[in-house]
């Protein structure tokens, strides 16, 4: 088989997570406007305060444009033919009893168990599927800790002072066109608190599942950790096949304050599109952390294997003295995938330390962009930022790109930047298969090893799906 | 157990092999040797199947199997081993990953179980030894900042763990100091037994001093012109190649 043939066959794999749920769904009619924004609400019922919040970032959003700066071919995007809010008909559960039996199947499909009986080992999720939260697992267990976990709706219900103090105090309404639209629309998400001490004893993670057609989904996830705390936290993303494009803006904020860390790991595969780039989700994330307290440390961790166009830049902001701020990114494109993806650390305390670990993987005739920003304020004595970006080819059509920024705007502080860009030859493959190894287990091999050192960092459950994820992710695409 | 009839094959379009004829049975070690740019690489590559070269006629049969028609990795697995001259460097994939991943191919093609962590390694410093391969290196990514005696001593390492019917060992003495020579060659007859069968490629007669060949084929112009015993090979070494040129010529 030459290298043609090889290209040709890319991702005749079928994308796992494609199937619909056969639910009653609640969804609103299409379009954007402020009475849409108080339907929101009202259907939330939440307090005024929220509603104010809503209606100022929506105020704020319409005299916004779509940014245009990114390495992507955007296509334009009708914002009045999307429907704003769709949930599964079946309000809010008291137990699990209560969630629909389709919905605890999807979940189940997707490998997610909704009953604490089958439970992940170790692992207390919450499950969001379209606009709404449907099962939180572990709730009580973790409240004996005195740690929240519950959707973003309970949270703004029965922890208002905690949601009015952080809700927008990383990333204002105003930060950026997405942010703006989320701040107007969102319709559900994760809310985390760990109190002063406390280790969180599982992973917590967030099962985000679009559904309905034609909708957008709108999360945004909030998590507090106190002095000394720690938690490990994931999120998982899927969506069904649809021709259709279907529009995702999702906001994370985390706030930590002394010698707190937090672990943000992200597994993302939203429907990639099909093979001639017809469908997929289109992926507009802003994710912030700050280190609000000395000592202080976040840790992101992502792979990127999903996605019609990912747009995300997770950031630190190192305003503690001593905080650690680190990026571990792994994102694969292929077909006519397109990510303009990286990270922002920015050095506001002195001796504060960074490291950006960026691996791209490119296939087909994808595009994949590194953007970062490594940005050391006047009083950041001695900060240190690491970075290092490698850029991996398998198809002589697809792109690799590095578009790295630095400022420094102090003497002491040490900045390195390392990039690399490699393809997989035919020679490393015919090796393998000389040794018994197949093309597509070849493949998966070398780009294992490739990423290893930011799927290391990931939770040790969630590694070996990371590395299946590739493997399925980039099936058949060498070249 | 190798059979291989009026084979010819091309590289872009060009003619290297032009008709070789050969035989190989268990227990037996062959040795072809031949002038620059005679077709010794070129016919372990089709052996092997490596895709940039294209077999235009002739037939290969391994065992009674039709080789040509076969994958790569199915080759691999039905016993055919390739020791590179120019072993690849695969950055990031440790050897021991590799490795695992190889043996595991090959037991499942014959319906075995992977192989449990504890047999594996186990295995791993048994064959180890065979080469005196340190084990630092087999912590590392395959032949990465591996010299080149290294590079050379890790394929035979690796035939080593995956025990093959037929080793094709292509120049497996150039870039080797005599002490590297001697522990390769040293590793090879240690794996040699009456089932087993070898192909060496060389340009010296020097590996032949340690890996005493059953017979010697001299290749010149993609066909075997010579064949004789392993006295053969000191001719060569004597009077080098241009004496079977002019036999041929005339």
């Amino acid at each position: 088989m030459d290298e043609k043939n090889i290209i040709e066959d890319v991702t005749s794999s079928e994308y796992k997570y494609g199937f619909t749920t056969e639910i009653e769904t609640d969804v609103i009619p299409i379009g954007l406007n402020e009475d849409v924004v108080r339907i929101i609400s009202a259907k939330k019922n939440e307090p005024d305060w929220m509603l104010d919040f809503r209606l100022k970032a929506y105020r704020y959003w319409i005299t916004q444009k779509m940014p245009s700066w990114a390495n992507l071919s955007l296509p334009e995007i009708d914002y009045q033919a999307i429907s704003y809010y769709a949930a599964p008909r079946s309000t809010m559960p008291q137990s699990i009893d209560d969630v629909d039996p389709e919905v605890i199947k999807t979940f189940d499909k997707l490998g997610i168990p909704l009953h604490e009986r089958d439970k992940l080992l170790g692992i207390a999720v919450d499950a969001v599927m379209d606009s709404v939260s449907v099962k939180t697992t572990y709730k009580e267990s973790l409240a004996e800790l005195g740690i929240i976990f519950c959707s973003f709706s309970e949270a703004v219900t029965n922890y208002p002072d905690l949601v009015k103090k952080y809700l927008g105090s990383v990333v204002p309404y105003t930060d950026n066109f997405f942010a703006a639209l989320n701040c107007a629309v969102f319709s559900d998400g994760s809310f985390v608190y760990i109190p002063k001490g406390v280790r969180c004893p599982m992973e917590l993670s967030t099962y985000f599942r679009i559904n309905a057609a034609n909708t957008g989904q709108f999360e945004r996830t909030l998590i507090v950790a106190e002095e000394d705390s720690y938690v490990s936290y994931l999120e998982g993303c899927t969506a069904p096949m649809r021709d259709e494009n279907q529009l995702h803006a999702a906001i994370v904020e985390i706030v930590i304050l002394d010698r707190a860390e937090v672990k943000y790991s992200t597994v993302q595969n939203w429907y990639p599109g099909d093979k001639n780039g017809v469908g997929g989700i289109y992926n507009f994330v802003t994710k912030r952390a700050i280190c609000k307290g000395d000592s202080a440390k976040v840790c992101w961790t992502q792979v990127e294997t999903g996605s019609a166009i990912t747009w995300k830049y997770p950031s630190c902001i190192l305003k503690g003295d001593n905080s650690i701020g680190e990026f571990y990114s792994v994102a694969v494109t292929n077909n006519y995938q397109q990510a303009d993806t990286g990270a922002k650390m920015i050095h506001l305390g002195k001796n504060t330390r960074s490291r950006i670990v960026s691996k791209g993987i490119s296939a087909g005739k994808s595009q994949n962009s590194y953007r970062g920003m490594v940005k050391v304020q006047k009083g950041a004595e001695n900060a240190r930022n690491f970075s290092q970006c490698d850029s991996l080819l398998l198809s002589d059509r697809c792109g690799a790109h590095t578009f790295p920024y630095i400022e420094v705007n102090n003497d002491t502080a040490i900045v390195e930047h390392e990039a690399t860009t490699s393809k997989i030859s035919e020679d490393q493959i015919f090796y393998c298969n000389q040794r018994g190894i197949n093309t597509e287990d070849a493949v998966g091999l070398i780009v294992n090893g490739f990423a290893k050192e930011v799927l290391n960092k990931l939770p040790m459950e969630f590694a070996v799906e990371a590395q299946k994820l590739l493997q399925i992710s980039l099936e058949g695409s060498v070249g | 157990m190798l059979v291989i009839k009026d084979l010819h094959a091309n590289v872009n379009g060009k003619e290297i092999l032009s008709g070789i004829n050969l035989t190989v049975n268990p227990g037996e070690i062959h040795a072809i040797m031949g002038p620059n740019g005679s077709g010794k690489s070129t016919l372990s590559a089709v052996l092997a199947g490596n895709p940039v070269f294209e077999v235009t006629k002739g037939e290969v049969y391994f065992q009674g199997k039709n080789l040509l028609e076969m994958a790569p990795e199915d080759r691999a697995r039905e016993g055919v081993f390739l020791s590179f001259q120019y072993p690849v460097e695969i950055p990031g994939v440790s050897m021991v990953n590799f490795m695992r991943t190889a043996i595991n191919e090959h037991r499942k093609y014959n319906n075995l179980e992977p192989i449990s962590a504890s047999d594996f390694l186990k295995l791993m410093r048994e064959k180890k030894e065979i080469v005196e391969l340190d084990t630092k290196l087999t912590n590392r990514s395959v032949n990465e900042g591996f010299s080149g005696g290294e590079k050379k001593r890790n394929e035979i390492f690796q035939m080593a763990m995956l025990n093959p019917k037929l080793s094709i060992l292509d120049e497996t003495d150039s870039g080797l100091d005599i002490d590297a020579l001697r522990i390769v060659a040293n590793g090879v007859n240690q794996l040699k037994n009456s089932d087993n069968a070898s192909i060496v490629i060389t340009h010296y007669q020097r590996l032949l001093e340690y890996i005493v060949p059953d017979f010697v084929h001299i290749l010149y112009k993609g066909r075997i012109v010579k064949t004789a015993g392993k006295e053969l090979a000191l001719i060569l070494e004597e009077k080098g190649y241009d004496w079977i040129k002019q036999e041929i010529e005339e």
